[in-house]
């Protein structure tokens, strides 16, 4: 027996874990309570192969002789990881939007650190005294209110771990030809954090809210004073004030010292920067649910007020830009989500959708919260086309790109990776490998 | 009246007052109420938003000539010459249907003059928004309308005629809630 050929198909089929998928996809129960075991001496065997008695002998390296560092009062992580940024797409300030993506390549779990959440702003973010800044309630209520900072802080608080997406977030999967990219630019606008503050409902009823109002607005401090319409019903089903973003104050970035938390619905209505409430009659149709966040369907109809992030998934691991290093055990691994709950399971396939496989759901698995899937893979080095197609608890399924394209109509041109010729795109991610082992983005 | 007897209606009703105070009282104390009251009067300064129906427009208006000028100061540095988009975003002409690229603007997208007003107004100029008055909102709005060809030379912008401002793509829009959600 060769070497290759033990590390390959003999061992998986001696140590009985079964290919469940073509192109090599390994049961998920390999990744799991005794099947951690199996996948144990699969990788020992793997390592014990490829490596044999080679290595050096060890050694105390320089960190390991002499005191280390002050220990700082707020801690970054290692210098070692700087490529573990947010990219920007206005990093001067020029008189227009900002977009700064998150790395989920260079991530795993499923919570996002608060500086890479991905943000997008109109202008930058402004800089807030909490002390002079107030939340107003006003309209259709008994009572207008102002709420300072710390009277809010003072209010029965609750957390949840929730997403937060953009409705533009994928659309360069929409464009024309695939555009190579890593998951940063095509994905980097969705992050999930535990956020913690006041039910908006508590608020309401503090102020009085009209019973029969139907719609509020909601809008920012900072200079462009954005705001959106929002129905009545979510705020009295799971919206928030939120004051903190994964046990810390909200960053700067993210709405210091509160933004709107409605949770699954699209990006734009988390109102960040939040300084103002009021109940109205029916939508403001402000510029961001007219001209932007609307979608232009092939009939020249466009839909509008389309609020929840329907169900998504895509692998960023590997991913567009990486490179698998030879034949071998690996983990597929990525991100799945749905603003309609809880996702019920991911499949992966790695042949291009011929065949697929159940995907092992990190736990707990939380509505509206983003979902760590896994799936156990042994590439034989032949190209191979890896999909992963997520299904929400509504029973919602991620829709190929054809499916997408028939609904939404054929696209008409390549656009830059950072615009948006499409909103809600939430298409099946096909990334090929090539015999090299390199990744790229393709379509099906 | 000894204290077997039933007491008279007048002194159950002041048993039933003081017992329903101080149910007010306590439950009061039982619930955060850390809200300051404010006066509508007072919140005029962030009371900016503008409804489809005009609610919420301001004193003032203007005509395209009177917009023209400020818009050359104000706008055209990032808009274009006229309206044709430069750095920033395209406002005359376009289309969305047909073959060719959809250009979404606010002469072939927008479904609500007053969007144009209350944009303007509280976005606008990018590097020093809430700076133009409400006479040079609405002007410039006028100015807008007029490139798109929307309303003529010589039309007034304000409080009681923007709303009554038909755009071409007024029925251009599905709302999917309530519904599809």
């Amino acid at each position: 027996m060769t070497k290759s050929r033990h590390r390959q198909g003999a061992f998986t089929g001696a140590l009985g874990v079964p290919h469940v998928a073509g192109n090599g996809l390994l049961d998920r129960r390999a990744l799991l309570s005794q099947g951690a075991a199996l996948a144990g001496a699969m990788s020992v065997g793997a390592v014990g192969a490829a490596t044999g008695a080679a290595a050096e002998p060890l050694a105390n390296d320089a960190w390991s002789l002499a005191p280390g560092i002050t220990i700082p009062p707020y801690g970054q992580p290692s210098r070692f990881e700087d490529k573990a940024v947010r990219t920007l797409t206005n990093p001067k300030l020029e008189p227009r939007g900002s977009a700064a993506r998150t790395p989920h390549h260079l991530l795993n779990g499923t919570i996002t650190p608060n500086g890479l959440h991905f943000v997008i702003a109109r202008g930058g973010f402004p800089d807030i005294d909490p002390d002079k800044h107030k939340l107003m309630i006003h309209g259709r209520v008994r009572q207008p209110m102002t709420f300072t900072v710390e009277a809010l802080l003072r209010y029965p608080m609750t957390s949840r771990v929730t997403f937060v997406e953009c409705g533009g977030n994928s659309a360069p999967l929409y464009a024309k030809d695939p555009i190579q990219a890593n998951v940063q630019a095509l994905h980097g606008l969705v992050s999930c954090a535990e956020w913690t503050g006041v039910r908006l409902s508590t608020l309401f009823e503090e102020a009085g809210i009209d019973p029969e109002a139907k719609w509020f607005l909601a809008e920012g401090a900072d200079a462009p004073t954005m705001h959106r319409s929002i129905p009545v019903s979510k705020a009295m089903d799971d919206a928030m004030i939120a004051l903190y973003q994964n046990g810390e104050r909200i960053n700067p970035s993210n709405g210091y010292p509160m933004r709107l938390l409605v949770p699954g619905y699209e990006g734009n209505m988390n109102v960040k920067w939040l300084r103002r409430i009021k109940v109205v009659d029916g939508p403001i149709m402000a510029q961001n649910e007219t001209m932007a966040y609307t979608i232009l369907l092939p009939s020249g109809k466009a839909w509008q007020f389309f609020y929840p992030q329907e169900v998504k998934s895509f692998i960023s691991h590997p991913s567009p830009g990486m490179s698998l290093k030879g034949p071998g055990f690996y983990e597929i691994s990525g991100l799945s989500w749905s603003g309609n709950g809880r996702i019920s399971k991911v499949e992966v396939s790695a042949d291009g959708g011929k065949s697929w496989a159940l995907a092992a759901l990190q736990t707990p698995v939380l509505s509206k919260a983003l979902t760590r899937f896994r799936m156990p893979w042994n590439w034989d080095g032949s190209p191979a086309v890896l999909l992963s197609r997520a299904t929400d608890e509504a029973g919602n399924v991620q829709p190929s790109r054809t499916a997408f394209l028939a609904e939404r109509g054929q696209p008409r041109a390549s656009p830059p990776v950072t615009a948006f010729p499409m909103e809600h795109c939430n298409v099946i991610s096909s990334w090929g490998v090539s015999a090299k082992g390199e990744v790229s983005n393709v379509y099906v | 009246m000894s204290m077997f007897e039933a007491p008279t209606f007048g002194a159950r009703a002041a048993i039933a007052v003081a017992l329903a105070l101080h149910a007010v009282a306590a439950a009061a104390a039982d619930a955060p109420h850390f809200g300051q009251p404010i006066s509508p009067a007072d919140v005029a300064a962030w009371d900016i938003s503008v409804g489809p129906d005009g609610a919420g427009l301001p004193p003032g208006g203007g005509t395209p000539a009177q917009g023209a000028v400020v818009y050359a100061e104000k706008c055209a540095a990032c808009h274009g010459d006229k309206g044709e988009g430069k750095t920033n975003a395209r406002l005359v002409g376009g289309q969305i249907t047909g073959g060719g690229p959809v250009v979404k603007t606010v002469g072939s997208y927008w479904p609500y003059a007053t969007t144009l007003f209350d944009f303007t107004r509280r976005a606008m100029p990018w590097t020093a928004p809430k700076s133009l008055t409400n006479d040079e909102v609405y002007a410039v709005t006028a100015h807008i309308l007029r490139l798109n060809g929307i309303i003529g030379d010589n039309d007034v912008i304000d409080a009681k005629t923007l709303p009554q401002v038909k755009m071409p793509n007024r029925d251009g829009f599905i709302p999917l809630f309530p519904g599809k959600h």
